[in-house]
């Protein structure tokens, strides 16, 4: 057998983009379940495991292969990361460390956010930190559905980038909470 | 069966040829090594019939005096020169060794790794580990009857780069070709869930001798992965001792012990410990070189007080793990419990009431890490059949950085990251016509460089001269399947790889390895030795049952004169069995096998004066009967 020949098979393409990877259309809005069982195949195929004793050519290969595709599905599993990804294909630059502009609205209801968030720390409420948790959850999910209409229906990048950018605010102060909750329960 | 086998890399082994691999459980306090035997993952025991290797190693002028139960046997008396628990000092400084002060080892604060002084010199934790796993190695070869293809030696699933470089380097050095590093609540999952089919998202808590560990897994039909692990890699089963070794120390109020003592003390506290998995109240008693007698009763509630803050310091980690894994208890459908520290009933209640269900006690929870990584290995070393195709998908347990600006980390690897990964960080030069620089990698979840573990500093160099700012150095960092670091680097613009030397911080070269290997393979000529001395003897034994036999049965063959010399020589052959030479005894088996060569053919001559009685001749079917 040729040593290339393990890597080619079938809806595995490792040269393009992730979707292409998993044979997925380039969109926001995927199965997720499908994108599970198409990496759990390529890793059944790819993995070092599998190649223990092989080439050290073919070895190699195997790693990178592996760690490719593990980096896909780490990309493509979480919302906000799939979202930049998509962006990029298509051209447009999130640009989050130098476009830190956003909108009052925004910022007064993120002030708002923390201000309740601290407090609860500080008066060490449990409960009220876990209702934040669940609230600003609400809110993540409403936000991505948001960015689903502007990626898939409306391809509007640009403003698709600024509601990746509030998403990562959103995502910040979740791991705050987050945080604070762990450290109540030592 | 097909006429041609298609032979793929990695997938490919001739039907008939069974591949010897093995599965070492190399633990803080006992080690394993297991096989699959025909489709059965078997521990191999040693020649009294004992699976566990207590991880004990005793050293004399001569070198290494004894492994296992004979070592551990003479702690309390030569405390200084047997090593127990060298798993804890692997890949770690003095620094890092938790009541280093309390322990009796004269310990040398080496750069990296600590070494320790013994009678027979200074030793590093890889070389002590190493001869563990030489011993594993060679009961496993005589069990199996031929040279290993390799061995998937296990890790707490917490363990660092430098604890596995370490653990890696200690098989390289035992001469075991390590097929891969698999973390031990991997293994155990492993094990488990081929057993019993499970499916669904498992939580494994092992506790050790000396780590513990929590991984969540999610088991699916033939797929095994790991969604997040935890735990703390100097927390286990020594700490309970430590624990009943202080209240002692407290409730008999004794004055400064000798490290003689002290390691008697800490024995009656492990024996204390195991004694109250079973009963409500334990008696130490002990008489002191000083003179001093402790008389003390330990009770379970009492038992329950003094290590209730190491109970608790196993559930933080397990909450990280699941918050890691994005889950919730009631996510959980079983919780498998590994390591013989579990046995501990605090432990077992604790862990029931955080999942709010019965932990799973159904394995050995000793031998279930070994069974594991031996039926991984059976399947790294190519023995794949259709109902033993599985694939693990493991994890980074600590996040991997670099060095930035005022000594802070950038996290380039995130824990939990499913392994392998590889991520590339583009470098830059910063004066004019720049031709090398230094990163520095750590491992750990802190922001501030000095509170990770430093891994390693990579020098580039042969990077074009080019301005301030214009090279573009692209540096993979790549953590492959065992969880071991690699770096590579390359300058974009001009395509040239930079050169990179990698100074590992754990503090053993290349050469410090190299000349390991030097001793090893000495003590490898003494292994033969050993080996054939050993199958000298059993031959001997054999040839002494036989004529044993002989004479038991067919003793009237012989005249009394001739009795008295075969026994004679049998005693002298029992005598040179007891030796460690080997020549005086192949002549004693000599020896008493030309004494009873008449004996032998007088049998042989009965025997058949037997078969013939009262048969034709043309029944009689030669037989192999006869004298050695």
């Amino acid at each position: 057998m040729s040593e290339a020949g393990n890597f080619r098979r079938d809806g595995m393409n490792f040269g393009e983009d992730h979707f292409a990877l998993f044979g997925l259309p380039r969109a926001f809005r995927i199965d997720l379940l499908l994108l599970e069982s198409r990496y759990r195949e390529i890793q059944a195929q790819v993995h070092p495991d599998r190649f223990v004793d092989a080439e050290e050519a073919d070895r190699r290969r195997s790693l990178q292969w592996a760690a490719q595709a593990n980096e896909a599905l780490q990309t493509l599993k979480q919302p906000r990361l799939r979202a930049s990804y998509l962006l990029q294909l298509n051209g447009q630059e999130i640009d989050a460390e130098r476009n830190t502009a956003m909108p009052a609205d925004f910022l007064l209801e993120q002030m708002e956010w923390r201000e309740g968030v601290q407090e609860a720390r500080e008066a060490g409420n449990h409960h009220e930190l876990e209702a934040f948790h669940h609230r600003l959850r609400e809110h993540l999910d409403k936000a991505c559905d948001t960015l689903g209409v502007l990626l898939d229906d409306q391809r509007d990048w640009p403003t698709a980038a600024d509601q990746v950018r509030r998403l990562m605010f959103l995502e910040k102060l979740l791991s705050e909470i987050d945080d604070a909750l762990i450290t109540l329960e030592k | 069966m097909a006429l041609l086998q298609i032979a793929e890399p990695g997938q490919s082994t001739p039907p008939h040829q069974h591949r010897l691999a093995v599965g070492i459980d190399l633990g803080t306090t006992n080690s394993l090594v297991a096989t699959v035997k025909s489709g059965m993952a078997v521990v191999l025991s040693d020649e009294f019939g004992r699976p566990l290797l207590p991880s004990v190693v005793r050293y004399d002028e001569g070198g290494v005096a004894a492994v296992g139960y004979d070592a551990r046997a003479r702690q309390a008396e030569d405390p200084k020169n047997t090593i127990v628990s060298v798993k804890r000092f692997m890949g770690r400084s003095r620094e890092d060794i938790a009541h280093v002060e309390t322990l009796p080892y004269r310990f040398i604060d080496a750069p990296g790794m600590v070494r320790l002084s013994t009678a027979s010199g200074i030793k590093s934790p890889v070389e002590i580990s190493a001869e563990i796993l030489r011993i594993l190695r060679l009961r496993a070869e005589a069990a199996l009857g031929g040279p290993l293809v390799g061995a998937v030696i296990t890790v707490p699933a917490y363990f660092d780069d430098a604890q596995r470089q370490a653990t890696r380097d200690a098989a390289r050095v035992a001469g075991i070709e390590v097929l891969r590093l698999l973390n031990e609540p991997t293994a155990a999952a492993l094990a488990y869930g081929l057993e019993h089919a499970a499916e669904g998202v498992y939580g494994v808590y092992d506790l050790g001798g000396g780590t513990f560990d929590i991984s969540i897994l999610r088991l699916s039909r033939g797929i095994f992965e790991v969604l997040a692990t935890g735990g703390d890699s100097a927390l286990g089963g020594d700490d309970f001792d430590q624990r009943i070794f202080c209240w002692i120390l407290e409730r008999a109020q004794l004055s400064p012990l000798s490290s003689e003592d002290a390691r008697l003390l800490l024995v009656q506290a492990r024996e204390a410990k195991e004694y109250l998995t079973q009963h409500g109240e334990a008696r130490i008693v002990a008489r002191l070189s000083t003179g001093e007698t402790v008389d003390l009763r330990l009770s379970m509630p009492e038992m329950n007080e003094i290590t209730q803050t190491l109970v608790a310091k196993t559930l933080q980690p397990v909450k990280k793990a699941l918050r890691d894994a994005g889950l919730g208890i009631r996510d959980i459908k079983g919780v498998v419990m590994v390591g013989g520290a579990t046995r501990m009933p605090q432990i077992q209640h604790a862990v029931g009431e955080f999942f709010g269900q019965e932990p799973l006690n159904n394995l050995d929870p000793d031998k279930v890490v070994a069974l594991g990584a031996a039926t991984q290995a059976n399947l790294l070393a190519g023995n794949r059949s259709a109902d033993s195709d599985w694939l693990l998908l493991d994890v980074i347990p600590l996040s991997l950085g670099i060095e930035t600006m005022g000594g802070l980390v950038e996290r380039l690897i995130p824990r939990n990251s499913t392994l392998p990964v590889a991520r590339a960080q583009d470098f830059t030069t910063f004066k004019d016509g720049q031709t090398a620089m230094a990163i520095h990698v750590v491992q750990g979840e802190r922001e501030l460089v000095g509170d990770c573990r430093s891994l390693g500093h990579f020098e580039l160099r042969g990077i074009p001269p080019m301005v301030a700012g214009a090279a573009r150095i692209r540096v993979t960092f790549q953590v492959d399947a065992d969880g071991l670091l690699s770096v590579s680097a390359r300058e974009e613009t001009s395509g040239v790889s930079a050169r990179i030397s990698v100074k590992p911080s754990y503090g053993l070269s290349d050469d410090e390895i190299a000349g390991m290997l030097q001793d090893s393979l000495e003590h490898a000529k003494d292994d033969a030795f050993r080996r054939a001395l050993k199958e000298t003897q059993v031959e001997a034994q054999r040839l002494i049952e036989a004529v044993h036999s002989a004479l038991m049965g067919d003793g009237e063959l012989l005249n009394p004169v001739e009795r008295a010399r075969i026994e004679a020589a049998i005693a002298r052959l029992q005598a040179a069995a007891l030796g460690d030479n080997r020549r005086p005894l192949l002549l004693a088996m000599d020896e008493l096998e030309a004494e009873s060569k008449d004996f032998a053919a007088r049998r042989m001559d009965k025997s058949i004066r037997a078969a013939f009685a009262g048969k034709n001749i043309d029944e009689i079917v030669p037989t192999g009967e006869g004298a050695k």
